[in-house]
């Protein structure tokens, strides 16, 4: 492991925290594309290479950071819509929630039983605390595209954790747990827009015609 | 042979994409369901060896999961034609496509023995469903649609965390790395218990949401409410059995690990808080559909609970989930119908549905009365068998909670069931084109008459695999 890579981590780690303290939409987005091809050089610094990670690489850089923002952007611009107002959980309080996640996940895994040669790597701990952060930008907006960012985040850090199997993981499955996101995404581009126009807005709080009385 | 099964639906897919008029496409949908039955049971009678990396193979619990399936798409494919026949308006080609994508990746789910693969192919299902469930273009169905995406979406990316955690688990344990089922089988014990324990924690959470288990079960109301009433019984019965399968996949992992029994105990409480959950939420509900949505967390839940209590337990856990999903298929088929005739789906305004649509109020009454286990339908076996296996290992709490949650269910289930089947026409309906036709009622008659059949009857072939599929999650050894 080189000392790059965990650079590049402690950027992702950033990044998480640049998400959770906006309210403009284009910008959120554009970290989360930042965050997609950080993770997508990382396969590259860590593992030998062969063709089986380049070929990752590659295919990591273009559906994160590329494809995906894509969408977004398009449903945003169809949307015509630019910032999070009033969220569930307030900026302030979801950088000091997310801050409290991130030195919670370094405890966490200093304790973790890790593989010899994985031991003291950040990956572990960015994985964790990415994943949080997806978990609290997903739980705490209102927008729908603020919602599909945290699961976007979610993901990124799976794949971060994705990062220690990389040569037990085959390329197929890779491949299409990338193909599985890009489509999921275009869905929700889809319904986010069909949304929009529906209830002229994507405030997903008005989303509430099927309580249960 | 193998792939014919997932190549032969995208075909179908591929062509109903290209069919440019609203009123042939449908016919896509029989011709390829129907040739995927046949292929499908070929493949039983004359099952090839394993692929030669052991990606793919049929072993029997993908059988059985694959017949039920079958059988209940070909059934919905054929019930398409007359439905769509009404709704020709609306633009059906995302629909046909949509529904015949699925059926390839259910079928990829039924064969694949790498657990990556397999979280590939469900992944797909859940993304394939969504237009389906947003067929009406209104308000509520696309409020539903979201809820499902994103609860889905989440749920099967917690299962993909648990996965990576199962895969670490190889690699601390200096075992080979590796996801091949038989592979995972065989090294379960020697796994490293931490990382191995937190894989199937998340499995269960992310496959459970996706199978709607309570508490992870709150999409399941909205979709299968909102969702066309053929949408609806490929979820309740073919996507459930998907998930069901991953969870079983997992469960042969735990069963070969020292931990089954910790695994077969978080089940039997999901089981039993799903049923729980049902009997609550089933008393005084209003609209018939969502009614249903909790009928299908009750019986998740029984799986679960026969699931939990393992041993002999299982063989019947195997029998309700074929039977859960021939059943349901009548459910919502014939409530789809009846929908249709009342133009709504309220308690309030559909009553006396036995004077406007005679048989499809006639299927649902005895679809109520298969699904609330009483004989001589097939549900009754499958749920007669758990409860007295419950009885015979000891287990008297469960068998006696599991009798109250069905008593209750019965209770709350007939509530609505039973005026919307029997009472008064309200005289001031509006009319609707929507009338019994062979088209939309045959399909789902020839679903009941199967149920029937295998209540009474279960043939030999059926009850061998059944036993064999149980031997394979540890039971009667």
């Amino acid at each position: 492991m080189n000392s790059l890579a965990d650079q590049l981590l402690v950027l992702c780690l950033l990044i998480n925290f640049a998400v959770l303290g906006t309210s403009r939409l284009a910008f959120s987005v554009r970290c989360v594309a930042v965050q997609g091809v950080l993770l997508g050089t990382l396969p590259a610094l860590v593992h030998p290479f062969s063709w089986h990670v380049s070929f990752i690489v590659v295919s990591i850089i273009l559906v994160k950071g590329a494809l995906i923002p894509a969408l977004i952007i398009r449903a945003i611009k169809k949307a015509e819509i630019e910032r999070e107002f009033s969220p569930f959980i307030g900026y302030i309080p979801s950088l000091v929630l997310g801050a409290l996640f991130t030195s919670l996940a370094f405890i966490f895994a200093a304790k973790l039983p890790l593989a010899p040669e994985h031991e003291g790597l950040l990956i572990v701990p960015a994985a964790a605390a990415t994943l949080m952060s997806g978990f609290l930008v997903l739980m705490g907006r209102r927008k729908a595209i603020s919602q599909v960012l945290g699961y976007l985040l979610m993901e990124n850090g799976i794949f971060l954790f994705g990062l220690l199997l990389a040569d037990a993981m085959p390329v197929m499955v890779e491949a299409g747990a990338l193909l599985d996101l890009l489509v999921g995404i275009f869905v929700m581009g889809i319904v986010i827009n069909h949304i929009s126009r529906e209830f002229s807005s994507i405030d997903t709080s008005r989303l509430s015609a099927l309580r249960e009385e | 042979m193998m792939w014919a099964l997932v190549l032969l639906p995208l075909l179908g897919a591929a062509l109903s994409w290209l069919v440019p008029d609203n009123r042939r496409r449908v016919w896509v949908l029989p011709v390829f369901s129907l040739a995927q039955l046949g292929v499908s049971a070929a493949l039983l009678v004359n099952t090839p060896p394993p692929s030669p990396a052991g990606w793919i193979w049929l072993d029997p619990l993908g059988k059985l999961v694959l017949m039920a399936n079958s059988v209940l798409f070909t059934v919905c494919s054929l019930y398409a034609v007359g439905y769509l026949s009404y709704r020709l308006k609306r633009p059906n080609r995302v629909l046909c496509a949509s529904l015949l994508v699925c059926l390839a990746a259910t079928s990829l789910v039924v064969i694949s023995q790498h657990l990556g693969l397999l979280w590939i192919a469900l992944e797909a299902t859940t993304l394939t469903m969504a237009p389906l469930i947003y067929f009406n273009h209104n308000a509520r169905s696309i409020e539903a649609t979201w809820k499902y995406l994103l609860i889905c979406s989440v749920g099967i990316a917690i299962a993909l965390l648990g996965l990576f955690f199962l895969a670490y688990s190889t690699i601390v344990a200096k075992q080979e790395v590796s996801l091949l089922l038989p592979s995972l089988i065989r090294d379960a014990a020697a796994l490293h218990p931490g990382w191995r324990h937190a894989a199937f924690i998340f499995l269960l959470v992310g496959f459970g949401s996706k199978m709607g288990l309570a508490p992870l079960h709150t999409w399941k109301p909205d979709a299968y409410g909102e969702a066309p009433g053929l949408v609806g019984a490929l979820l309740a019965g073919g996507l459930v059995n998907c998930a069901l399968l991953a969870l079983l996949r997992v469960y042969q992992v735990a069963a070969a690990s020292s931990e089954g029994a910790l695994f077969q105990q978080v089940l039997l409480a999901m089981g039993l808080v799903s049923m729980a959950f049902a009997a609550v939420f089933m008393a005084r509900q209003s609209d018939f559909k969502r009614m249903l949505a909790y009928s299908s967390v009750e019986h998740v839940g029984i799986i679960a609970v026969a699931l939990g209590l393992g041993k002999g337990a299982l063989f019947a856990g195997l029998l309700h989930m074929i039977n859960n999903s021939l059943t349901k298929g009548v459910l919502f088929l014939s409530c789809g119908n009846i929908h249709r005739a009342f133009n709504s789906k309220s308690t309030q305004f559909v009553r006396g549905a036995l004077r406007r649509t005679p048989w499809s109020a006639a299927l649902f009454l005895a679809a109520f009365l298969a699904i609330t286990g009483s004989p001589p339908f097939a549900p009754f076996v499958s749920e007669f068998l758990i409860v007295s296996s419950a009885f015979g290992q000891g287990n008297h709490w469960t068998g006696a909670l599991f009798l109250l949650f069905l008593a209750l269910i019965f209770i709350g289930m007939a509530s609505t069931v039973l005026p919307v089947v029997l009472g008064e026409v309200p005289p001031d309906l509006e009319r609707t084109r929507y009338r019994d036709a062979a088209p939309t009622v045959l399909p789902p008659l020839a679903l009941m008459g199967l149920v029937l059949v295998l209540g009474v009857w279960i043939p030999t072939p059926l009850q061998d695999l059944l036993h064999e599929a149980a031997r394979l999650l540890g039971g009667e050894a």
